[in-house]
């Protein structure tokens, strides 16, 4: 096949040169409006996005209830009472807890990563399956769009809401139906902890397939069609059309949707917060973060570690994407 | 009743704490404008520092952001105005908001007074200088509090920081006409009670309608097996962290409560309190352990027959402490360290702690009783005047495990006691209270 991508994005080198050309004849003006362009965004990436990041890893090392001041001095070892302990350095103690004695977090850890494993697993395939098979043009597409679309325009808190009145254990449309809404033989779908992180899995892959399925349109509808119809002519199948030529000319929009399902992955909250509250099998790191900032309990050091953590759990695939990123730009 | 006829959310005040949020979610994705937090109503004018100007006006923050309490706060504002002259300017705040933001709240521009609850909850921000003691107050209104209930108004340090106003008690409930149709007693030991829940589940009930999908309503049954078995003292010792978690009281307490498991609706993990609360309304349960704060308003939410809804005190465990004790959360208000006139805030505390306020407020209340001595309140319900009863009765009234402890223990012990209910056997027993311990020692002492 002819049209790799490279091939279409990069300029010739003459183009290139050129524009290297323009840069040394920049005037004071210019050069203004490059700083400014990019200096403000600086700054402010600096501000609201360093600032807070690097101030929670600082924090992730104290003992603090957000009350009063920060000081250097280190907490005093146990038994001293916790009121006396505030605001002082607690070195990696924090840590420490978290990975031995506090409860919830390893659960919180591999349901994180189960919940990216089925968005990029089930989810996301399942919504560029629904964008293909809509895009082949079947009778009703727009139909199809409409309704798959609709979750998307829905808050997440309103989608556990909803779902509630699906899953609920004695009013619930699902046990109803089975017939099952008696006491004894109900099925708990959000409240038995083997069940619910799959339960609310169901719910956040109805809303991401719509997702990806919108993105993943409007990827198709810009393909070439002559591309299709040369295939066509080849005597290629449907499928090795797809995977052969589609899915390859359309490598920027596959990578905007990794890129879309690690970030909504990651970020997941709202679903599981709005169900139970992250408790009792829905623990999510997001979720333990808030437990222990936001509201009365106030371990502000502790919940900055957790949050330390789900920033260096983020940092993988976000460190994967930019190196690859760079490194084919770097080859263009 | 003038209210029952005004639509409320199924969170009262104090209540569902993450029920509100829901509601709130709700009304930002039908509105599908703003964040979800743009939703929270900040009614009222001042948002905190005004009336400085003026010596005799004051703000009061306050989270009675639902529309019945919104309505009795109101009352009893106009009613403090009247009495002591004093302009008061409310700043009302979304409960679940206000709850979650006391801290910065507190640190920043805070109102003159501010709506709080008893407890651990409020001795945590006296004991951080961010209230003002009020023994001055007290030597005034004392007299018309019982000694429990001055002994709820109390910081660590042993002043005062706290005028209640309201309280409701944790007790069983059940339906009149199941008991009278089906020959129950009430059970006042034990072994009476485990004999009617048997008797029940005979019967086709499910003896109790039990939901903690929400984490915080089975706290309840742990905090009054504890006060049954173990006494106020120990109960209050342990909540401090006094007692250490892997104590043989609370195994004897999870070992009650072992007993009582095969009676108790299951699935509890995944049920909301209001849809176990409608099992008790629609007669398929015998009885709930709750507070009247959310059993008998969700009665009233769902026009279910109030009068039909009755209840008694747990019954008695251990005859050393026969039936003294029970969780009566209870509400009041606090003077902010920052206050800009505290003069003025203290008269109207004053006010607010002679018993006649407490009327004005409760006027608008179906389920919420006043804690003045001789108090006496003509718009009260049949639950109402027993609950006041049953609370007078008590030696000592503990406010419930969320308000009695560090809240991070609280939440600890909300993931532990889930994990006892998926699965009550003695090897998740003793895992828990080592857990539980562990956690404890962090949060207590570092």
């Amino acid at each position: 096949m002819a049209a790799t991508p490279g091939e279409l994005t990069s300029p010739p080198a003459t183009a290139r040169r050129r524009r290297w050309g323009r840069v040394r004849s920049l005037t004071t003006i210019d050069k203004l409006v490059v700083v400014g362009l990019l200096g403000v965004p600086l700054l402010l990436d600096l501000f609201f996005i360093w600032t807070p990041a690097l101030a929670s890893v600082v924090l992730s090392f104290t003992r603090w209830n957000g009350i009063g001041g920060l000081h250097a001095r280190a907490c005093s070892p146990p038994p001293a009472p916790s009121i006396l302990q505030n605001g002082c350095w607690y070195g990696v103690q924090n840590y420490h807890q978290a990975v031995t004695i506090y409860p919830p977090f390893w659960p919180a850890v591999v349901h994180n990563i189960i919940w990216l494993l089925v968005f990029l697993t089930l989810a996301t395939p399942l919504g560029i399956l629904f964008a293909v098979i809509i895009d082949s043009g079947i009778r009703g597409s727009r139909i199809y769009q409409s309704v798959l679309f609709l979750p998307v325009m829905l808050s997440l808190a309103l989608i556990g809401i909803i779902w509630e009145f699906i899953y609920s254990q004695n009013y619930g449309l699902i046990n109803t139906v089975l017939g099952r809404a008696g006491n004894a033989n109900a099925i708990d779908w959000l409240g038995n902890p083997h069940l619910n992180l799959w339960a609310v899995l169901v719910e956040g892959s109805w809303r991401q397939a719509g997702y990806v399925m919108v993105l993943y349109l409007a990827g198709l509808k810009a393909v070439d069609p002559s591309l299709r119809e040369a295939a066509r002519i080849d005597g290629a199948s449907a499928w090795r059309t797809f995977w052969r030529i589609i899915f390859p000319v359309m490598r920027p929009i596959n990578i905007v949707i990794l890129v879309v399902t690690v970030i909504e992955s990651l970020r997941a909250f709202d679903l599981v917060y709005i169900t139970n509250g992250g408790f009792n099998g829905l623990e999510l790191l997001s979720v333990l973060v808030t437990q222990n900032i936001v509201g009365e309990v106030q371990r502000i050091g502790f919940g900055s570690a957790l949050g330390v953590v789900l920033l260096v759990i983020s940092l993988v695939p976000i460190t994967i994407f930019l190196s690859q990123t760079f490194r084919r730009e770097g080859r263009a | 009743m003038s209210d029952s006829s005004v639509p409320r959310s199924l969170t009262q005040a104090n209540v569902g704490r993450r029920g509100l949020l829901k509601g709130l979610a709700g009304v930002a994705g039908l509105a599908a404008a703003g964040p979800v937090l743009g939703a929270c109503g900040s009614s009222g004018s001042s948002s905190g520092g005004g009336g400085g100007g003026s010596s005799n006006a004051i703000t009061f923050g306050s989270n009675y952001s639902d529309p019945a309490p919104k309505q009795a706060f109101a009352a009893l504002v106009t009613g403090a105005t009247k009495a002591t002259g004093t302009k008061i300017t409310i700043n009302t705040v979304d409960h679940n908001t206000f709850q979650q933001n006391i801290s910065s709240y507190l640190q920043g521009t805070p109102n003159d007074l501010f709506t709080w609850f008893a407890g651990y909850r409020m001795q945590f921000f006296a004991a951080q200088g961010l209230a003002t003691p009020i023994d001055d107050v007290w030597a005034k209104i004392g007299g018309n509090f019982s000694a429990a209930a001055q002994a709820l108004s109390k910081g660590l340090d042993g002043k005062y920081y706290f005028v209640p106003i309201y309280n409701y008690p944790w007790v069983v409930f059940y339906n009149k006409s199941t008991f009278k149709q089906k020959g129950y007693t009430v059970p006042t030991t034990w072994d009476q009670f485990i004999a009617l829940a048997k008797k029940m589940k005979k019967d086709g009930l499910v003896p109790f309608a039990f939901a903690d999908k929400d984490g915080w309503p089975a706290l309840g049954t742990f905090d009054i097996i504890n006060l049954r078995l173990n006494g106020y003292d120990y109960h209050i010792k342990l909540m401090k962290h006094q007692i250490p978690w892997t104590d043989k009281g609370v195994t004897a307490v999870f070992n009650q409560w072992l007993e009582l498991m095969p009676y108790l609706q299951s699935g509890a993990n995944g049920r909301i309190w209001q849809d176990a609360a409608k099992t008790l309304e629609s007669k398929q349960a015998g009885m709930m352990f709750q507070g009247t704060n959310q059993v008998a308003a969700q009665y009233v939410t769902d026009k279910a027959p109030l009068g039909d809804l009755g209840f008694f005190p747990y019954p008695v465990i251990n005859p050393a402490w026969g039936q003294d004790y029970m969780d009566a959360p209870t509400d009041g208000f606090m003077l902010s360290a920052k206050a800009k006139n505290p003069a003025a805030a203290k008269k109207v505390l004053e006010y607010i702690g002679a018993s006649g306020a407490e009327a004005a407020y409760l006027k608008y209340d179906e389920w919420d009783v006043g804690l003045a001595q001789g108090l006496s309140v003509p718009s009260y319900n049949s639950i109402q005047t027993t609950s006041v009863q049953a609370i007078s009765t008590c030696k000592a009234v503990s406010q419930f495990m969320d308000r009695d402890t560090d809240p991070a223990m609280a939440n600890a012990m909300i993931t532990l006691i889930q994990q006892f209910i998926n699965n009550p056997t003695a090897s998740t027993i003793s895992t828990i209270q080592k857990s539980a311990e562990a956690q404890a020692k962090t949060i207590f002492t570092g």
